[in-house]
C-alpha cells in the first residue's frame, strides 16, 4: 500500500482532515480518562465488607420512652425475632454496621508509651496509634454477621458489659488492624490502650469494613467488642436465607410491634443489608452510569463523524475511483486505500490524544482526588479508537470499492 | 432574501436526511448533557433567600488553642460558635436582628390516633430567628425573648409536621410531644425551605433538609437535647469540653442582619474587639483579627457545598459538547465544500461572498435551532432523571425560564459558531474556476 498518494490527497482536504484528527484526539483523551475513572469507581463500589451481605436484614426500633428497661426490651425482642421461621440467627447493635455511615471511632494505641505520645501531640498522626471503628452488639453478633474468625475465640457471656459507660475488657479485631498495631507479633493476648482502659485482644477476624470509607489503607481497621446496646433506639440484624428477607422484614415489624406498641419501627429504616450498601454507593453508581454514557456517547459521535466524512469523500472521489479501477486497481486496492487513510488520520489523532490524555489527567489530579493515569491505558485506548475508526469507515469504503470502472468514462 | 436562503437550506438539509439527523442528534446530545449539568450547578449555587441575602451575615470567631490541629478531617471547629460566645454576641445586640441556632432531630409522637410517630428534623434557636429570616407564619407567631430566658417549652411547627401530628394546621395553643417533653404550640409556619439550607451546620444534607419545628435554644441546652450537627470539642478537661454550655465546644450557628455598610464595618470591628477582650482574659489564644464576618453568598462559597462529582460531571458534559462541535464543524465543512460547484456557479452569476456566507450561515443556524430544541428535551429528560435519583440535591433540579432561554441561545450560538468556519472557507471558492476543475 502506498502512503504517499493518500497523504497528497489529504493535503487537498487539509482543514477537514485536521478537524477529524482533533476530534479523534479529544475523544481519545477523554475516553482514556473516563475509562480510568470508571475503573476506580468500580473498584470502590466492589469493596468487600467481610459480612454475609446477602443473608442479612436490618430493622431499626425506637422506643417512645427513655426510662423503660432497655435490656429487658432487647431480650424480649431478640427472642421474638429468633422464634420467626426462617431466622437463622439474630443480634442487636446500637447503630454501627459496615457502610451505614454512623461511625463510632476511638483512638487506640498498642502500648502506653505511644498513647502518651499521641496525647502530648493531640493527634494520632505520626504515632503507632490508630482510630479504628468500634462495633458493639449482643451475643452472637460475630456469627450473625458471618465474620470469619481466623484466630482466637468469640466472646463468652461473661465478657459483656452493658452500654457505653464502661469499656469491655476484651475485643476481637480485624487482621488489618492487628497487622497495623502489632506488626510481626501474634495479636492474641496483646493489649490495646483506649483512653484509661486497657483491652485484651482475644480474637482476630479476617475482614470487617468500617461504617464510613476513608482511604483503602485504613478502611479495614475495625474492632468488635462485647458491649450490649443500651439505648431506646436499637438496630436488629437478622440472618436468613436470601429469599426469606422480604418476608422476615414484614413479619419482623409486626412481631416487634405486637411485643410492644410503645415504639417506632419505621418502615423506611428496615431493609435488606444489600439496599443499605447500594445506598452508600449511590453517588458512585450514578457517576459510573454517567461516565459510561459519556464514553459511549463520545465514541458514537466520533464514529458518526468518521463515517460521515468518509461518505462525503467517497462521493466526491467517485470519478477518480472509477479511473483508478479502469487502469487496473482492484476492489481490494480501493477498500484498502480508504482503510489506510482512516488508519493514518486516527493514528495522528491518537498521538495527539495521548498527550492530551496526560494533560487532562494532570488537571484532574490537581483539582480532584484522581491518581496518575497508568501507561497501559494508552495502548488500550489507541486500539479501541483504531477499531472504532475502521468499523466506521468500513461502510463508505465498501461503497467506494463497489464503484464500477465505467464511471471513469462518464462526466459528472 | 432570507426566505430564499431558508428554502435553499431546507432543500440542502433534505438532500442528506440521515446526515442532517445525525448532526442534529450530535448537537442535541452535547447541548442536553451540558445544560443538565449547568442547571444542576446553577441551582446548587443559587441564592436561597434572594430578597434578604444581601443583609444577612454570619460572624466567626477563632477560639481554638494555638496548638490545635484538626488533622485534615475536613471539619473546622471554628466554623461554629461556642455557647458563651453565641450568648455574648446575642446579648450585645449589635445587629438589626440576630439569632443563634443548631439543628436537632426528635421523635415526634402523633396527638391524633391513627397517625404514625416520626423523626422530625428541626432547629433549636432564639426568638429573633423568624424576624431575621422572614419566616412566614400561617397561624400564631414566634416566641419572645422572655421565653428564651425562661426556657419556656414552646414550639413553632411547620404546616407539614402539624398535619402529621394533629391532622390539621391550626393547632396554636395545643400541646405537641417531641422527644421526652411536651411543648405548647405558639405558631405554625407555611412551607419555608431555603435551598441550600444556608444557616445549618455543614455536616447535614443542606439541599434536602427542611426544618419542621423550631423551639427555644435555652430548652435544648437545659434539657441536653440531641444536636444533629457537628459538635467539636478541644478542651483537655472532657467535662467542660463535651457540655453544651462549655467554652471549649463549638456547635452553634449565628446569623445577624446588618442593613448598611456602616453597620457591617461596625460589626466587624466589634468581633475583633470581642476577640481581643477574650484574648486578654486568657480564653482565646489566636490573633483577634482571625474573627471574620461572612455575607450569606460568601459563606456558601466558603463552605463549597457543590460536590466534586458535580464539577466533574459538568466538565465531562462540556468536553462532550466540544467534541460534538468539532464533529459538526468537520461535517459542515465537508458538506459545504462538496457544493463548491454550486457555490462557484452562484458566485459567477453575481452572488457576493457575503451572500454565500449568509446562505450557508442560515443552513447551520437551522441545524442549531433543531439541535437546541432536541437538546432542551434531552436536558429536561436529564433533569427528570436527576430528580428521580435519591440524591441530596434531587428535589431542586429544575430549569427556570432564564436557564431555558440560555439553553436555546447556547445551542444556536454553538452551531452558528460551528457553521462559521465552514461557511467562511466555502465562500472563498473562486467563481467559475471550480466549474472547470470538475
Amino acid at each position: 500500500m502506498q502512503i504517499l498518494p493518500i497523504l497528497s490527497s489529504l493535503r487537498r482536504h487539509r482543514l477537514t482532515a485536521v478537524l477529524l484528527v482533533l476530534q479523534v484526539a479529544f475523544t481519545c483523551a477523554i475516553v482514556c480518562n473516563v475509562v480510568f475513572l470508571i475503573v476506580q469507581r468500580v473498584q470502590r463500589v466492589s469493596v468487600t465488607t467481610g459480612i454475609a451481605e446477602n443473608e442479612l436484614s436490618v430493622i431499626h426500633s425506637s422506643g417512645y420512652t427513655a426510662h423503660e428497661n432497655a435490656q429487658a426490651r432487647h431480650a424480649t425482642d431478640l427472642a421474638v425475632l429468633r422464634a420467626m421461621p426462617g431466622v437463622r440467627s439474630v443480634a442487636a447493635v446500637s447503630w454501627s454496621l459496615p457502610l451505614d455511615q454512623s461511625d463510632d471511632s476511638y483512638g487506640v494505641c498498642p502500648d502506653d508509651a505511644s498513647k502518651k505520645q499521641a496525647m502530648a501531640r493531640r493527634s494520632a498522626d505520626g504515632t503507632s496509634c490508630v482510630q479504628p471503628s468500634m462495633y458493639d452488639g449482643t451475643e452472637g453478633l460475630i456469627g450473625t454477621l458471618g465474620l470469619r474468625l481466623v484466630a482466637g475465640r468469640d466472646f463468652t457471656p461473661d465478657d459483656y458489659v452493658i452500654g457505653s459507660v464502661h469499656k469491655p475488657a476484651v475485643a476481637v479485631i480485624t487482621r488489618a488492624l492487628a497487622r497495623r498495631l502489632y506488626p510481626g507479633k501474634d495479636p492474641l493476648g496483646q493489649s490495646m490502650y483506649l483512653g484509661d482502659a486497657v483491652i485484651r485482644v482475644v480474637g482476630v477476624v479476617d475482614t470487617l469494613l468500617r461504617p464510613n470509607l476513608r482511604t483503602p489503607a485504613v478502611d479495614g481497621y475495625s474492632v468488635v467488642w462485647p458491649q450490649k446496646p443500651d439505648g431506646r433506639t436499637v438496630t436488629y440484624v437478622l440472618r436468613s436465607a436470601p429469599r426469606d428477607r422480604a418476608r422476615l422484614l414484614r413479619e419482623g415489624r409486626q412481631a416487634l410491634l405486637a411485643a410492644s406498641s410503645n415504639r417506632l419501627v419505621n418502615p423506611d429504616r428496615m431493609e435488606p443489608y444489600t439496599d443499605m450498601r447500594a445506598r452508600f454507593f449511590q453517588r458512585d453508581t450514578t457517576m459510573i452510569g454517567l461516565l459510561i454514557a459519556a464514553g459511549l456517547g463520545l465514541m458514537f459521535v466520533t464514529a458518526l463523524g468518521i463515517a460521515g466524512l468518509a461518505n462525503f469523500w467517497v462521493q466526491q472521489r467517485t470519478r477518480s475511483i472509477g479511473i483508478r479501477r479502469a487502469i487496473g486497481a482492484t476492489r481490494g486496492d480501493i477498500l484498502r486505500y480508504f482503510q489506510t487513510e482512516n488508519f493514518l488520520i486516527v493514528g495522528a489523532g491518537i498521538v495527539l490524544g495521548m498527550a492530551l490524555a496526560f494533560g487532562l489527567n494532570a488537571g484532574l489530579m490537581t483539582h480532584y482526588e484522581v491518581p496518575r493515569l497508568p501507561l497501559f491505558y494508552l495502548p488500550i485506548g489507541a486500539l479501541a479508537l483504531w477499531m472504532l475508526g475502521q468499523l466506521a469507515v468500513l461502510g463508505p469504503a465498501l461503497r467506494a470499492a463497489a464503484v464500477p470502472p465505467v464511471v471513469a468514462t462518464r462526466s459528472v | 432574501m432570507f426566505a430564499y436562503y431558508m428554502d435553499l437550506a431546507l432543500r440542502s438539509l433534505k438532500r442528506n436526511p440521515v446526515l442532517t439527523a445525525l448532526m442534529v442528534l450530535a448537537i442535541g446530545l452535547g447541548i442536553g448533557a451540558s445544560m443538565t449539568m449547568i442547571t444542576v450547578l446553577h441551582v446548587m449555587t443559587n441564592d436561597p433567600l434572594p430578597e434578604r441575602s444581601t443583609h444577612l451575615y454570619t460572624p466567626h470567631l477563632d477560639p481554638l488553642p494555638l496548638d490545635y490541629s484538626h488533622g485534615g478531617s475536613g471539619i473546622d471547629p471554628s466554623d461554629n460558635l461556642t455557647w458563651p460566645d453565641a450568648m455574648s454576641l446575642l446579648r450585645a445586640h449589635r445587629g438589626v436582628h440576630q439569632a443563634a441556632m443548631a439543628g436537632g432531630t426528635l421523635l415526634a409522637l402523633p396527638v391524633q390516633s391513627g397517625l404514625q410517630a416520626l423523626y422530625a428534623a428541626g432547629r433549636y434557636t432564639t426568638a429573633d430567628f423568624f424576624a431575621l429570616f422572614g419566616v412566614p407564619f400561617e397561624y400564631g407567631a414566634g416566641w419572645s425573648a422572655a421565653d428564651d430566658t425562661a426556657g419556656a417549652r414552646v414550639v413553632v411547627l411547620s404546616d407539614e409536621l402539624a398535619r402529621k401530628l394533629f391532622g390539621r394546621a391550626d393547632v396554636v395553643g395545643r400541646t405537641a410531644r417531641l422527644g421526652e417533653l411536651d411543648y405548647r404550640v405558639v405558631g405554625v409556619v407555611t412551607r419555608w425551605d431555603p435551598a441550600p439550607q444556608f444557616y445549618a451546620d455543614s455536616t447535614g444534607s443542606q439541599f434536602s433538609d427542611i426544618d419542621t419545628f423550631f423551639l427555644p435554644l435555652s430548652v435544648a441546652v437545659n434539657e441536653d437535647l440531641p444536636v444533629s450537627g457537628n459538635e467539636s470539642g478541644w478542651g483537655d478537661d472532657e467535662k467542660t469540653g463535651s457540655s453544651k454550655r462549655g467554652a471549649a465546644m463549638s456547635w452553634l450557628q449565628f446569623w445577624v442582619q446588618l442593613d448598611t455598610p456602616a453597620q457591617v464595618a461596625d460589626y466587624r470591628q466589634y468581633l475583633i474587639n470581642y476577640s481581643a477582650q477574650q484574648k486578654a482574659l486568657g480564653r482565646f489564644q489566636r490573633p483577634p483579627t482571625n474573627a471574620t464576618l461572612f455575607g450569606l453568598m460568601d459563606w456558601l462559597a466558603h463552605q463549597n457545598l457543590v460536590p466534586n462529582d458535580v464539577h466533574l460531571q459538568l466538565w465531562l458534559a462540556l468536553g462532550f459538547l466540544f467534541v460534538c462541535m468539532v464533529n459538526i464543524v468537520a461535517l459542515l465543512l465537508a458538506k459545504f465544500l462538496r457544493r463548491s460547484g454550486e457555490i462557484s456557479v452562484r458566485r459567477a452569476l453575481g452572488a457576493r461572498r457575503r451572500d454565500i456566507f449568509v446562505q450557508l450561515g442560515v443552513e447551520s443556524a437551522l441545524i442549531g435551532v433543531a439541535g437546541g430544541t432536541l437538546g432542551l428535551a434531552i436536558a429536561q429528560l436529564g433533569l427528570w432523571s436527576v430528580r428521580h435519583r435519591p440524591g441530596d440535591y434531587a428535589r431542586i433540579a429544575q430549569m427556570d425560564p432564564s436557564m431555558l432561554a440560555g439553553t436555546f441561545v447556547l445551542a444556536v450560538l454553538a452551531s452558528v459558531l460551528a457553521g462559521l468556519l465552514p461557511a467562511w472557507r466555502a465562500c472563498r471558492v473562486a467563481p467559475a474556476l471550480q466549474l472547470k476543475a470538475s
